[in-house]
């Protein structure tokens, strides 16, 4: 369905990151978010908080990150588009109920702007250090989809794909930005509500007696039931059966367990998201997200110029991670070269998937600026050699 | 469940008398023979039918222990959500949706110990949540450890010489947090307790109820204090009704009295009050409320 124009603000504007975010989420049909203050996230809330009393949204400051994440958790079952905001220490308080919420199968977006880490870190300046604990940092096996913007734009853009992978395969979705996307301020275009896509929550159309909150019907997705519409379902964090009741045997949980995980690895051709320029002659790939995809596209430009053949791919969805497509530029590349900005999560990713095909060389450091693009440049010209 | 009497055949079997509000395929339940839990449950069946209220419209919200399991149980809305955080998930659930009636049913454990600041900070907020407490002074679910209920002296696993630490006194805790209905019962007082969460449901804010529960498994064996039906004598024995009581003398010590009542009953302005008003005040007619049946966006 089409975005509702109350929500949109159509034109273009002059917005940092955060409130790019914040807007795409209200074009996006977010109608509850509930926080907790932190840098370098918290202009995403504040926006919101501005606007959501003349659309009929609701923001509510909570006592906490796990308070805030159960609130999103249980007005999503509301039928209402929820979302909560942070950044690394917070994230780290939400992960209990974000495993609720991919256990329970609770549409949710799950915004947060990474700074350096561990712990209170650097709560001013970049980092990209959540990437493996976006990926696994609630207990026990489940997927997650993550999206990473590189600007302003992307920040809008990609928070109303958040919302709508949400509703399409019912988890929560990571939108892992970082503090300088965050804090960047560049031209954002936002379209006419009709030009803007949204997935709606999926009803059931079954009636009460015939509706079970996790009958799957021969696809691997649950129709959804509000509360407060009759169906009077249960639901659970406990693994449960198809009518949502806890069933404590081997049997039940691997087989639910197996569906969680299934219906995002099984789906990965059609989440997967990502940019490639230069891949026809390339012997040495950068592979890339988020503000480091910035700098590490001048990288690339200055080592093409030295006559150096390099491609480079550019993550935008980064969970689940494009396997395919690294396997298949292992098998005629000579070497792939990752920086990112923590002591390296996704070069681990590359590195397993390449599984010896090509060589990965990593270039990072631990938060608090951007790379040197020289860095990234020296290490290009070590790899092609 | 159907209780099958000397005077009836296989054929004539008696419905549970809350067998409507009941899950009835998910019986037997967990619980273990003479716990209070069960009470509770069929206290607050009772209570919602006599209200009268349109049942659709309910939501029960529990989170993690034998308490936390009287989601599971009733035939309404539930969600057995995660340890501690009923309360926020319920925050949640009513802000979504603003015409639903939303209650959380959970443990003392749940609510006060892991949960204890969404406790304060949710009757700070006066949210419209309808709050029923199961004490029973300790941590059943996981084998009966201290819990910040426990009365001084009184054992559990993990105060193996008797609990040193000091208890909190619930009612006071709601009280001075902010709570609009403030009352306590024991599972003995299942008429007084009926009557107390159909009131109310009634009433708006938040409300909480703490009921005295007997766990004979863990808390009465540990302290060799017999039987569920000897929890029910001795709160016949102690318990004193001493309603609008002040809540600062309610504190509970090992085996003494136990005062009960209803403590505080007054109308304050709800979170919802609160921001519509404020809202309105401030933006007039650009301020748009989210509707009662929810934020939804609906196929146009
Ligand atoms: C985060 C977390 N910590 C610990 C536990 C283990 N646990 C399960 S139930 C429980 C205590 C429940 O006590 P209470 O709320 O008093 O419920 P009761 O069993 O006494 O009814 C604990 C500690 C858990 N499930 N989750
Ligand atoms: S352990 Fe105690 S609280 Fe839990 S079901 Fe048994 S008697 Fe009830
Ligand atoms: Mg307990």
């Amino acid at each position: 369905m089409k975005a509702d124009p109350a929500g949109v603000l159509t034109g273009s504007h002059y917005l940092d990151g955060d409130v790019a975010c914040g807007e795409g989420a209200m074009a996006a049909g977010c109608r509850f978010v509930a926080g907790y203050p932190i840098t370098p996230s918290t202009e995403v809330v504040e926006r919101i908080a501005r606007r959501f009393p003349t659309l009929g949204g609701t923001f509510i400051q909570m006592e906490d990150e796990l308070a805030s994440m159960a609130a999103v958790v249980g007005a999503a079952w509301t039928g209402t588009k929820t979302m909560t905001v942070t950044s690394g220490p917070g994230f780290s308080l939400m992960m209990e109920n974000i495993g609720l919420a991919a256990m329970m199968e609770t549409p949710c977006v799950v915004v947060n702007v990474q700074r350096g880490g561990p712990s209170t870190g650097l709560p001013t300046m970049v980092g990209q250090g959540d990437v493996m604990q976006a990926r696994w940092g609630s207990h026990g096996d489940y997927e997650v989809i993550a999206l990473c913007p590189q600007s302003p734009q992307e920040a809008f853009d990609l928070t109303i794909d958040a919302f709508n992978l949400a509703e399409i395969y019912r988890l929560p979705v990571m939108f892992l930005m970082d503090e300088c996307v965050g804090h960047m301020t560049e031209k954002v275009v936002i379209p006419e509500a009709d030009a803007i896509e949204v997935e709606p929550r999926r009803l059931t159309d079954k009636s009460p007696e015939e509706f079970g909150p996790y009958q799957i019907n021969g696809g691997q997705i649950p129709e959804f039931a509000r509360a407060g519409d009759g169906y009077r379902f249960h639901t659970t964090g406990l693994t449960h059966d198809e009518r949502g009741y806890p069933v404590m045997n081997a049997e039940c949980h691997d087989a639910s367990v197996r569906r969680l995980v299934g219906k995002i690895r099984d789906n990965a051709d059609s989440i997967v998201r990502f940019e490639e320029e230069g891949m026809d002659d390339a012997e040495v790939v950068v592979v890339s997200f988020g503000i480091t995809a910035r700098v590490a596209r001048l990288a690339v430009e200055e080592a093409r110029s030295r006559g150096i053949r390099v491609g480079f791919l550019r993550l935008v969805v980064i969970w689940p991670f494009p396997e395919k497509r690294i396997r298949e530029l292992a098998g005629s590349v000579a070497a792939f070269v990752v920086p990112e900005i923590n002591l390296g999560q996704i070069a681990l990713e590359v590195e397993r998937v390449a599984a010896g095909q090509a060589v990965t060389w990593p270039v990072n450091h631990a938060g608090g600026a951007v790379h040197d693009p020289d860095a990234i440049t020296e290490i290009i010209v070590k790899a092609a050699s | 469940m159907t209780v099958a009497t000397k005077s009836t055949t296989a054929s004539q079997e008696l419905e549970h008398p809350s067998a409507p509000l009941l899950r009835m395929e998910r019986i037997p339940h967990v619980w273990c023979p003479s716990c209070g839990i069960g009470t509770v449950v069929k206290c607050y069946a009772t209570a919602l039918e006599r209200s009268g209220v349109d049942l659709d419209k309910v939501s029960v919200v529990s989170g993690i222990g034998c308490s936390g399991r009287v989601a599971g149980y009733l035939k309404l809305d539930g969600f057995h959500t995660t340890h501690g955080r009923a309360l926020p998930f319920a925050t949640g659930l009513k802000l979504g949706r603003p015409e639903l009636l939303v209650t959380v049913i959970s443990g003392d454990g749940d609510l006060v110990g892991i949960g204890g600041n969404h406790f304060i900070h949710a009757a700070r907020r006066n949210i419209d949540l309808l709050v029923i407490l199961i004490n029973n002074f300790i941590y059943g679910m996981t084998g009966g450890q201290n819990a910040p209920t426990t009365p001084q002296q009184a054992r559990s696993s993990t105060m193996p010489y008797g609990n040193f630490e000091t208890p909190f006194s619930l009612p006071h805790l709601a009280a001075s947090s902010g709570a609009s209905y403030v009352a306590r019962w024991t599972c003995l007082h299942i008429r007084r307790l009926t009557w107390s969460i159909e009131e109310a449901i009634h009433k708006r804010g938040f409300r909480f109820i703490e009921v005295i529960a007997p766990c004979p498994t863990l808390y009465a064996r540990l302290n060799k204090l017999g039987t569920g039906l000897d929890a029910m004598r001795f709160y016949h024995d102690t318990a004193v009704i001493r309603n609008d009581a002040d809540t600062r003398e309610l504190d509970i010590s090992f085996q003494s009295e136990i005062t009960c009542g209803k403590f505080v009953d007054e109308e304050r302005p709800t979170f919802l009050d609160l921001m519509h008003n404020h809202y309105s005040d401030q933006l007039g007619d650009r301020y748009v409320p989210t509707p009662p049946e929810g934020g939804m966006l609906h196929e146009q």
